[in-house]
């Protein structure tokens, strides 16, 4: 006798995955389509699409200016994360939750309010300056910190509310100060989830364009805003070889976590 | 005492820079609602009785609750496959689930224009075969947009699930069996209302989730389905109305914040576990 699902919700559940596969495997006859438009390869396989990107400065750029964004934001979003999820945790303080629902509104707020907002935020910054502003590098650093702040919270505090407050507790008898504690025996307790935090929200802002599309137009285009332009105007193919290389990437990443995972798991404890 | 306030500074990097940066611009937005063009509450009237903005909203809505009923349903099924299931049937379902999560929803949308369009995949398969005649139109219209969300939201709904499915424990479906029911039984009499909370929670979030969607409809609809979050967009920057933009965004927040409430009281625990 099992409790294991029987064949009919197998079969569903294998139609349902089949489902969740099938727009990223359909990319990658796309991108090798010989034509200039949204095409199968008929017969005949190119690389074009693929050229293009090396050649082309648009993607070239692009790309660079998402890694350089992406950097900026996660060290500047991790770092802020850090200190105040320490300070939450060390201080216990009264109004935690009132400082947390602060620090999470960018999550939670519908990603177009938040666009709306940061939009406000930078045009208004453009009248005083024109480095942090509307459609500059800084600008849209700035505002993706806002954006992934707060999944970088989420993350340390989970790695923090695993750690033991005792041996906190026991170095600060034996007279450590803020800085050794936090230093010594914090940080190296939590250094995953720091990790974590980091990836994740270069991630984020690696792929964010809801924000990026209300507070950018020309100047700062982004990897996804020019993906973006590319899939409204007329579809370009081009967009199927970056999709493949990220699809690719990801995949890559997915798979080297679960051997990795597996193998640690093997090994005798 | 001196040793509170030091560490009480490590609050306010994060705290001031939210202030700065989300806070008071969002002060701006609601002050635009009440003050473009005119001072009052003209924009929120607007937004409440104009046809257009109405049936913005009423699609909205529309579209949300058919993308949550098809993306919990579909995520429950495979959600069952990835808690209960061998560990190879486990394994493929977390890849199934984990990769498209981590893709893009560029790609996504893009990977669905490719299958869709009428020179995609599906209609090209269809017409050798000569099942249709005619291409079928199924993007630049709302079955794209919904096939799209569904696509995007199914992950979303598949972790909420899981952790409420893996709090069953397994002795009282065996208990059922044992005591003669069939598998149908077990499963739509014992399993299912126990993971009923979990399924209203991952329905919330998957609502929420959806209300706010701006890419997907946005490139699967083409423009033809337009819903609130793509209608703000086209407020700010192709029609100009800030005010009315900004109205509609405040009455998103409220109805959001509205929803998220009620998840919050939803996920108190509320007996024993």
């Amino acid at each position: 006798m099992t409790t294991r699902p029987g064949f009919l919700a197998t079969c569903i559940a294998a139609l349902i995955a089949v489902f969740l596969l099938m727009p990223l495997v359909a990319v990658i006859p796309v991108s090798f389509t010989p034509n200039r438009y949204l095409s199968l390869p008929d017969g005949e396989w190119s690389l074009r699409h693929y050229r293009a990107l090396v050649e082309n400065p648009a993607w070239i750029k692009g790309f660079g200016l998402s890694v350089l964004i992406g950097l900026i934001s996660s060290v500047l979003a991790t770092g802020l994360a850090l200190l105040f999820s320490l300070g939450i945790w060390i201080l216990q303080p009264r109004h935690a939750g009132l400082w947390m629902s602060i620090a999470l509104l960018p999550m939670v707020a519908p990603p177009v309010v938040s666009a709306l907002t940061l939009y406000f935020f930078l045009i208004t910054l453009s009248k005083f300056n024109d480095f942090i502003a509307f459609d500059t590098w800084a600008g849209v650093a700035l505002a993706h910190t806002v954006m992934i702040a707060p999944y970088a919270v989420v993350l340390i505090t989970v790695a923090l509310a695993q750690v033991d407050r005792r041996i906190d507790l026991a170095a600060r008898g034996m007279g450590a100060g803020l800085m050794r504690r936090i230093r010594s025996i914090i940080l190296p307790n939590i250094r995953f989830g720091v990790i974590s935090a980091l990836l994740l929200t270069f991630v984020l802002s690696w792929e964010e364009i809801g924000v990026t599309l209300f507070i950018t137009s020309v100047n700062a285009v982004t990897l996804p805003r020019l993906m973006w332009m590319g899939l409204r105007d007329n579809i370009n193919p081009a967009i199927a070889a970056v999709s493949v290389i990220l699809i690719a990437v990801v995949m890559l990443g997915i798979l080297t976590k679960t051997v990795l995972q597996r193998f640690a798991k093997g090994l005798p404890r | 005492m001196p040793h509170i306030t030091r560490s009480a500074l490590l609050l306010v990097p994060l705290l001031g820079f939210m202030v700065l940066t989300y806070l008071l611009p969002f002060l701006g937005i609601m002050q635009w609602s009440v003050t473009l063009p005119e001072p009052g509450l003209g924009q929120y009237e607007a937004a409440l009785t104009d046809p257009l903005v109405l049936s913005v909203f009423l699609r909205t809505l529309r579209i949300c609750l058919v993308v949550t009923l098809i993306a919990v349903v579909a995520a429950y099924m495979v959600t069952l496959l990835w808690v209960r299931g061998s560990p190879a049937q486990r394994l493929v379902i977390e890849l199934c689930i984990l990769i498209p999560f981590w893709i893009s929803v560029l790609t996504r949308a893009f990977g669905w224009l490719a299958l869709l369009s009428t020179k995609g995949f599906l209609n090209t398969w269809m017409q050798s075969l000569g099942v249709l005649s005619e291409p079928l139109t199924m993007v630049r219209n709302e079955f794209g947009v919904v096939v799209g969300m569904v696509h995007f939201l199914i992950p979303f709904a598949a972790f909420s699930l899981a952790s409420a499915m893996r709090t069953v424990d397994e002795r009282v479906l065996l208990a059922a069996r044992g005591m003669g029911a069939s598998r149908t039984r077990v499963f739509a009499q014992v399993f299912v209302p126990m993971t009923l909370p979990g399924i209203l929670g991952a329905g919330l979030v998957v609502f929420v989730f959806a209300l706010g969607f701006f890419i997907t409809p946005a490139l699967l609809g083409g423009g033809r389905s337009v819903m609130v979050a793509e209608l703000i967009y086209l407020r700010i920057f192709q029609s100009p109305n800030w005010g009315l933009a900004a109205a509609i965004s405040m009455i998103m927040m409220v109805g959001v914040g509205g929803l998220l409430a009620l998840l919050m009281r939803q996920a108190r625990p509320s007996g024993p576990r």
